[in-house]
């Protein structure tokens, strides 16, 4: 009979634990709930929960005119409400067959491309926290993100809900000094990118700890749908400012910033360049913006839409935003959709994180940038 | 037994009990504005004002907070371990508190020079590592265990090469009292003679006090706080006056050791508020650079953690005592220890730099992650 002690595998019975993150902890970002199976230190299991912050967005849209939908899709994409405008907007103008006067499209781009700049400087901030510095990359990215907004507050008189867009064009014109703060905001986002570049690339820290972690590779992330900055990292060029243009992205030239490993720090950094090539789209739309009507000559008073289906989707700062509309006729979509990038690069969560130690899984929730309004919905 | 305590002969357990009481006295206030201090010059870093509706300055506001923390109710979560969890705090302090006896704040400015006084501090501060376990594993919490886990695993790793580091110039001195370590050095400071040393400890030493980059088991963005999670009110304030009263012993003792406290320069002539004076301002630079590390540096992972102490420091630590050997009983001249301590620098750079620039990927869980895929 052999002893129970010689057999290595009888030595210790363990039992993995579940350790719950969120809804209330400090880096879920939001209220995102994951019970992580945990083996010591390694996770084994990841199991999220999701629908917090579900408040029914696309259902009340299909209860109201198509105007008064603008006001929602803002609230299912806060860090990035004019991207979230936007989709919409088009999305119906492409309905009702608008056509947009130029000026309004150029400055559509302006905001939406200054919504990426501070969507994304939030992204750094809260990932800095997530790796471990104490804060100083918060306060450092939302200086940024402050000048940003305050601009957005000089424009539509509000700071992140915005309902500035309208079908057709803006809601009014700009302000005047519009092209000489917008330089300013530029100017200063420039300095905060390189502030925060300074701060984590180059630490030695930041690099072993993002490198190599969370990888996932380009078949996979396809496979997930995963999109944007997220799907970039793993080194495929797929950009929707470039391969399904709308605006005027063909007319002004930027490059899509691609990764090679899929990992954390490649999607940090897709991110960090990222914001280099919004301030130079942003350069060229001030140089191509000329004055002229911001909304069509004609627009009926109450807004139909001949019967139809429509999918509209644009690049947002966390990838594909799509709106898919059906309507019946009439003053209302009778079914209205959004493609939520956050939701399905949140799939790959799973895949990235098993394996790795419960200090990356926070890294790893932090690399896929997630709004859980835009998840919930 | 008699003694001469400010010029007063007074019983030797008198004068103990008086010492004792000015330098807990003395404590509280320190840490009280340690916090500020730290409240300051972190927001200062992150382009904050720090508090400033308290008093001028915002200077009340530790008495603020320490009348709230008080004032709060003291709670126990229902699944805890009654006696460990309330026991847990007090083998936090009370270790931090008992090392103050040794601690030199000037030449003769101490409660006692013991003989083996780095010895005694060394192990009566290493208690504390206990005092986190306890506090993990009795609240019932599993980030708190995670937590306590992690400090245990971190308190063993790093109390080597610290440990090791401190007897290396101890060696030197050819004594473990505090206060001859320091008069040895009337002269020239031992960090001349041990660069890698001082880096060395203050490494260690960051990890001892669970400090930034090195707070893992507080770990606010993983584990929400670690160990501490379910202390509130009191309790809650002791875990904080143990981590800053260590802070200041352990940034003393480093500038006792290594920067040549209150004996250079020129201390022994210039007197006792000279002395002082120079004390503050060395801990006090051991202390900024603390608070400045903990505002730009991101947290290690545990494994990187461990594997820094075990990898590099401790060969690096344990060379550093062959060396200072080989140069003592051969009679060599002390500058070969200068240039082996900035080589020994190069190196530990060295083994950072190779670390971040491994590829992608760690084997060891890749593999697991593999294996477990295929079972």
């Amino acid at each position: 009979m052999t002893s129970v002690l010689l057999q290595p595998e009888h030595e210790f019975e363990t039992q993995d634990i579940f350790v719950n993150m969120g809804p209330q902890h400090p880096s879920t970002h939001g209220v995102f709930r994951m019970v992580l199976a945990v083996d010591g230190e390694v996770v084994r299991d990841v199991l999220p929960y999701i629908g917090y912050l579900h408040r029914g967005a696309e259902k009340l849209c299909e209860t109201m005119d198509y105007r008064q939908g603008i006001g929602f899709m803002d609230r299912t994409e806060y860090l990035a409400a004019f991207n979230a405008e936007l989709s919409y907007v088009m999305a119906v103008e492409k309905l009702a067959g608008i056509e947009v006067p130029e000026r309004a499209q150029w400055i559509r781009m302006i905001l939406c491309e200054l919504n990426r700049l501070s969507s994304h400087f939030m992204f750094l901030g809260a990932f800095g926290v997530d790796v471990g510095v104490l804060g100083t990359s918060f306060t450092y990215a939302f200086r940024e993100r402050e000048v940003i907004f305050d601009l957005f507050e000089e424009i539509c008189g509000d700071r992140m809900m915005y309902s500035y867009f309208r079908v057709g064009g803006l809601a009014w014109e700009v302000t005047d000094n519009f092209v000489a703060r917008v330089h300013q905001v530029l100017a200063s986002a420039r300095q905060g990118i390189e502030d925060l570049d300074g701060l984590l690339t180059a630490n030695e820290i930041f690099q072993a700890r993002t490198k190599g972690i969370g990888h996932i590779s380009a078949a996979d992330a396809i496979d997930w749908g995963m999109s944007g900055p997220s799907l970039r990292a793993t080194g495929v060029s797929l950009d929707i400012r470039r391969d399904e243009p709308y605006l005027f992205y063909p007319e002004v030239k930027f490059d899509v910033i691609t990764g090679t490993n899929g990992d954390v720090y490649d999607r940090y950094i897709c991110r960090l360049q990222e914001m280099y090539q919004s301030i130079r789209i942003i350069e060229q739309c001030l140089q191509r913006l000329q004055p002229g009507p911001i909304v069509p000559e004609r627009m009926s008073r109450l807004l139909r839409t001949p019967p139809g289906e429509v999918y509209l989707r644009t690049e947002a700062p966390r990838g594909e935003y799509g709106v898919y509309m059906v309507s019946n006729g009439g003053n209302r979509p009778w079914r209205c959709k959004v493609r939520s990038a956050c939701l399905s690069n949140l799939q790959a969560l799973r895949d990235m994180t098993v394996g790795h130690y419960v200090s990356d899984a926070v890294l790893v929730l932090g690399s896929i940038d997630i709004v859980l309004s835009e998840v919930d919905r | 037994m008699t003694a001469e305590f400010l010029g007063i002969e007074m019983p030797v357990l008198l004068e103990a009990f008086i010492k004792v009481n000015i330098v807990v006295l003395a404590m509280t206030v320190v840490v009280m504005a340690l916090i500020y201090l730290e409240r300051k010059i972190i927001g200062r870093f992150q382009m904050r004002l720090g508090p400033t509706r308290t008093g001028p300055f915002g200077l009340l506001q530790s008495i603020a907070d320490a009348l709230k923390l008080v004032g709060k109710e003291d709670l126990r979560p229902t699944g805890a371990d009654p006696w460990v969890f309330e026991l847990s705090i007090y083998f936090i302090f009370v270790p931090v508190f008992v090392g103050f006896v040794v601690v030199p704040f000037a030449i003769g400015w101490e409660i006692r020079a013991l003989e083996l006084g780095l010895l005694y501090l060394l192990a009566t501060s290493s208690v504390s590592g206990l005092g986190f376990a306890m506090a993990g594993w009795a609240s019932d919490n599993r980030y708190a265990m995670l937590g306590g886990l992690r400090a245990v695993a971190q308190g063993v790793a790093y109390e080597i090469p610290l440990v090791v580091t401190l007897l290396a110039v101890a060696m030197l001195s050819g004594s473990l009292n505090l206060r001859e370590i320091m008069l040895d050095q009337g002269t020239v400071p031992n960090i001349v003679w041990q660069p890698l040393g001082f880096i060395m400890f203050y490494i260690a030493m960051l990890a001892e006090l669970n400090r930034a980059p090195f707070d893992i088991a507080v770990g606010e963005s993983e584990t929400a706080g670690g160990p501490h999670i379910e202390f509130s009110g009191i309790r809650w304030s002791m875990f904080q006056l143990a981590e800053y009263a260590h802070l200041w012993i352990m940034s003393i003792v480093g500038s006792a050791i290594f920067l040549g406290g209150s004996a250079w320069p020129l201390g022994e002539d210039l007197g006792t508020p000279f002395q002082l004076l120079l004390m503050g301002i060395k801990s006090s630079a051991l202390i900024f650079l603390a608070m400045w590390t903990r505002a730009s540096l991101p947290r290690l992972r545990i494994d990187q953690l461990m594997g820094f102490a075990w990898k590099v420091l401790m060969p690096l630590a344990f060379i550093q005592v062959l060396v200072n050997g080989f140069v003592i009983v051969y009679d060599l001249p002390l500058l070969l220890l200068t240039v082996q301590g900035l080589i020994g620098i190069v190196v530990l750079n060295w083994a950072i730099q190779r670390a971040v620039a491994r590829p992608a990927g760690r084997p060891g869980i890749a593999a697991w992650a593999a294996s477990e895929a295929t079972s």
